[in-house]
């Protein structure tokens, strides 16, 4: 997807219960989202360190989104219950530091919400094309 | 926003109460020793503030009617607090009228020594800003 | 250096249709540590595994990466084919090139460029994949399960029947539980003793199960397969294996003004006793803060009478040490208590009772052998009042009440209310309900039959309340739908008190790691798929420890909570999933910071002793993991300061290695 001519990368977290397979059900129902989003499986969205989304940014992502299982239904309990709050943190200071709060997300997405995951990606991918590149945590000794 | 709703706002926001949270048991009604003194009864003000009815609430006598013994607030199994709303039903009667209807000065012309303390609170509760 | 495959499956046209697979097979070709790119039609097909399998003998490789549909599809079936090539299962990586790839990009150049990076991705993380083995524990193949009510019975009986030993630890003299205080039950309205006496007679005479009455459990160790339970049997004072059950001695007992505890303090029994005439065991205990004689040395009069002799004044507390493969609790419930609610005078007239209290009224073994009569005076009441929702749906106080639906009080109280018009056709029985909630077979039908039938006046209104005059209740409530104030004048009223979770819930939760809501009850493993089991591995629920339910519903997951067990149990070994987490033992700090987090008490402190650089010895307290307890979430990875947790087959520097394939 092009927004003023710019293609984002976008990095998206989904764990292997909820929104992977959700993900997976975008697939079987044919529903379109933007190449620009890259998926990364991990079991829960616990495992997310806020390091990765650091990481990401640093590398030149312009969007970070984690995808998790709704409050109450995470197949370990409470592991989306801690990335809600980490990430609460974690977007706050990324927000300090200036990287807008429009590029990273937290998204609950069932192993049923094909449809829910590909109009999320579609309208993350397009509020991040908006907002144009994202530079100002890439590390440019990174870049080749 | 009309002037109803501006009013309902008026009065959620001073009363503290969420009507929302009732969930039509009628302890209130079954608790309040004024009930049949009142036209309307107190689970039918937490609804019709809830369903934006103020006027008709503000005209009617019943929220005079309530004593204030706030048995009601004590006995909700939901905290809703009836009594509040009808507290601050009162207080948005008295914002239009722009008056209060006792004043300290009032009370010693109307005090014998039967009445109870909680009595001269609650009416200055009731008519008083 | 890993010696890497990549292997582009085209499923047909489902990838190749909107991915270039040539094209994608010759870029990852110059990844690094891939040594060889292939790519093929089926992948999945047995020629297509073939194909993988030759490729890892002939180019002697140590990963694969497989770019084909998703790996909730086949990542089983490849592993098990790099297993039969020789190579370790989880040094197999999957690129879902089709689910997220190519089904959802229109156009060729598109869906190939994201395809490339998705392989990347995988070859980065095979790059830094280390060959994983699942633990195995041996399986104790005996069960523990706590609680003798309903629902304990019917799960032991469950699990006896598939040949494995059961012990039930109840802390009562006897089993039978809530259900033996009942009179009858919904919606058939058979008599409770007359279905579960039966239950309980099979759960003594059968000789895989052991019960341990008058017994609780102390202290458990160990994890899923190999629980070490210490249970404390309280000292009855009466030799279990000699006492007849005669009941010579509760008779001759000079102590007979304790409140018995079985009719609620209705009535009176003695300091010797045994609950009930149906008990199981049937034996005598003695009650050590009433007996005369434990406490001042003064009587003996059951000694002397019992011609078995099986008195034993100096006995003790025991403990019994015993292993366990997996443990069930079913420590049920209790009403609450009725002290916070004062507007309707339970504790100014005898004549307030609670459903519990009215259950042994009506009951032909109660305190008034099944008439039904007035605790103040035993008249005859004619007009009952009765109150639903008593504590229950209560959200404004947490001490006086509880915010969730008891569920079952809708349904008893229109069986009291049935009964009561059915054996007292001249009493008109109130009962004042919030909503009336009757899901459940033949439910509703049951309610309506108390309206249209028995003619019991339903009344949609809270009672605010009731006040003693005289030897009336005055029950003043409004009536909703008429709008107007009611003023009852009653013989009796009775409160469907709130049912809550048995006290030793939340002391047993904790020895077992198992977790809680904010109620006390259990919490399940998944609250839709995975009811009767908790967390916890090899920790199960059965009952009303889970949450409110009837009797129906219990019996349904005592089952329920049986066959996991019994699936358990059948197992020899039990094999773990590699992917969990472990602790770097020289990072770690020992803060318990991960402890705290993880949701199944898979980690504990031990002190290790290190040796240092300097050749001392130090001994430090780090984190362990327990493998065959943890799930692999990795809460605990991010938890940790130190950074000293790491997610086997997922680890920190496997993830940060895919984020920097994708954002190349």
């Amino acid at each position: 997807m092009q927004v003023n001519g710019y293609k984002p990368l976008i990095v998206a977290f989904c764990c292997n219960w909820c929104s992977y397979a959700g993900a997976d059900l975008a697939g079987n129902n044919r529903l379109n989202y933007p190449a620009d989003v890259k998926i990364i499986r991990v079991p829960c969205s616990c495992r997310v360190n806020p390091m990765f989304v650091l990481r990401a940014f640093q590398r030149g992502a312009d969007g970070v989104i984690l995808c998790g299982c709704h409050p109450g239904d995470c197949h370990y309990t409470s592991g989306n219950y801690y990335t809600r709050r980490r990430m609460a943190l974690l977007f706050s200071m990324l927000d300090y530091l200036g990287i807008e709060r429009e590029r990273t997300r937290v998204e609950w997405v069932s192993a049923a919400e094909g449809a829910k995951f590909a109009a999320t990606m579609n309208d993350f991918v397009q509020t991040v094309a908006a907002l144009g590149e994202n530079k100002r945590l890439e590390d440019l000794r990174c870049r080749k | 926003m009309n002037r109803n709703e501006l009013i309902r706002e008026q009065v959620l926001r001073s009363s503290g109460v969420n009507p929302r949270k009732c969930m039509r048991c009628g302890k209130c009604s079954g608790t309040c020793p004024a009930y049949d003194e009142m036209e309307y009864h107190p689970h039918q003000f937490v609804y019709m503030v809830e369903q934006g009815d103020i006027e008709a609430l503000m005209r009617s006598k019943s929220i005079y009617q309530c004593l204030s013994c706030f048995a009601c607030v004590d006995r909700c199994p939901r905290g809703v607090e009836p009594a509040r709303l009808v507290e601050a039903l009162r207080l948005a009667v008295i914002r239009q009228k722009g008056m209060n209807r006792l004043t300290p000065d009032d009370i010693p012309a109307l005090l014998d020594d039967e009445m109870p303390q909680q009595a001269v609170v609650s009416a200055l509760r009731k008519y008083a800003k | 250096m890993r010696r890497i495959g990549v292997f582009v499956c085209w499923c047909g046209s489902n990838i190749a249709g909107t991915v270039d697979v040539k094209a994608v097979a010759e870029a990852l070709k110059n990844e690094p540590g891939v040594v060889c790119s292939a790519d093929y039609q089926y992948m999945c097909s047995q020629a297509g595994q073939n194909l993988i399998k030759d490729a890892i003998a002939e180019h002697r490789l140590t990963g694969v990466v497989v770019c084909s549909c998703s790996p909730r599809m086949h990542e089983a079936t490849f592993r098990k084919t790099a297993a039969s090539a020789g190579i370790n299962p989880y040094m197999v990586e999957i690129a879902n090139i089709r689910e997220q790839c190519s089904w959802v990009h229109k156009d060729m150049p598109t869906g190939t460029a994201k395809a490339i990076i998705l392989g990347k991705a995988a070859v980065a993380k095979v790059n830094l994949n280390t060959p994983l083995t699942p633990g195995e524990s041996p399986v104790t193949k005996r069960a523990l399960v706590i609680g003798g009510g309903i629902a304990g019975i019917q799960t032991a009986l469950d699990i006896a029947d598939a040949g494995f030993p059961v012990d039930v630890v109840e802390t009562k003299p006897t089993i039978g539980g809530k259900m033996a205080q009942l009179d009858k039950t919904f919606p058939t309205l058979d008599c409770a003793a007359c279905i579960l006496t039966p239950k309980m007679v099979d759960v003594a005479q059968n000789e895989k199960i052991r019960i341990f009455s008058y017994s609780e459990v102390t202290q458990v160790k160990g994890f899923v397969g190999n629980f070490d339970v210490t249970i404390k049997r309280k000292a009855r004072y009466v030799k279990e294996d000699v006492c007849t059950g005669c009941g010579l001695c509760t008779e001759k007992c000079p102590q007979k003004k304790i409140p018995n505890e079985f009719n609620l303090g209705m009535d009176n029994r003695h300091a010797i006793y045994i609950p009930f005439a149906q008990a199981v065991p049937k034996v005598a205990t003695i009650d050590p803060n009433a007996c005369m004689m434990l406490k001042n040395g003064k009587c003996g009069v059951c000694a002397k009478v019992c011609a078995a002799g099986a008195i034993d004044y100096k006995a003790k507390d025991e403990f019994i040490e015993e292993k366990y493969g997996a443990i069930v609790a079913a420590t049920g419930f209790n009403p609450i208590s009725m002290e916070k609610f004062d507007e309707f005078a339970y504790s100014q007239s005898k004549d307030v009772v609670t459903s519990l209290e009215f259950e042994r009224l009506m009951n032909a073994a109660g305190p008034t052998g099944g008439v039904l009569l007035r605790p103040s005076d035993g008249e005859h009441p004619h007009t009952i009042v009765f109150v639903q929702c008593v504590g229950s749906r209560c959200a404004a106080c947490a001490e006086k009440g509880k915010e969730y639906c008891s569920k079952i009080c809708c349904m008893y109280t229109a069986k009291h209310a049935m009964l009561t018009r059915d054996k007292y056709p001249d009493t008109d029985v109130y009962v004042f309900y919030i909503d009336v909630r009757t899901p459940g077979k033949n439910f509703d039908e049951f309610y309506r039959r108390a309206v249209e039938e028995y003619g019991v006046h339903y009344v949609k209104g809270m009672v605010g309340k009731v006040s003693p005059e005289g030897k009336k209740l005055m029950v003043q409530a409004s009536d909703l739908l008429a709008g107007k104030q009611l003023h009852i004048a009653a013989d009796m009223v009775v409160l469907a008190a709130a049912i809550e979770p048995d006290k030793s819930a939340r002391p047993l939760a904790t020895m077992l790691t198992a977790s809680m809501d904010t109620n006390d009850f259990f919490t399940e493993a998944h609250p839709k798929l995975r009811p009767v089991e908790s967390p916890t591995a090899g920790v199960f629920l059965s009952g009303a420890c889970q949450g409110p339910k009837d009797i129906p519903e219990t019996v349904a997951q005592a089952g329920a909570a049986a066959s996991k067990v019994i699936g358990l149990l059948c197992k020899d070994k039990l094999i773990g999933n590699p992917c969990i987490a472990h602790s770097d033992e020289w990072m770690c700090n020992g803060c318990s910071t991960c402890e705290r987090v993880c949701p199944y008490g898979a980690i504990t402190y031990i002190e290790k002793e290190f040796r240092m650089p300097d050749r001392t010895t130090k001994t430090r307290r780090v984190a362990s993991v327990n493998e065959a307890v943890c799930q692999g979430c990795g809460a605990c990875t991010v938890a940790c300061p130190s950074g000293a947790m790491d997610l086997r087959g997922f680890l920190n520097k496997q993830i940060m290695a895919e984020v920097d394939a994708i954002c190349k």
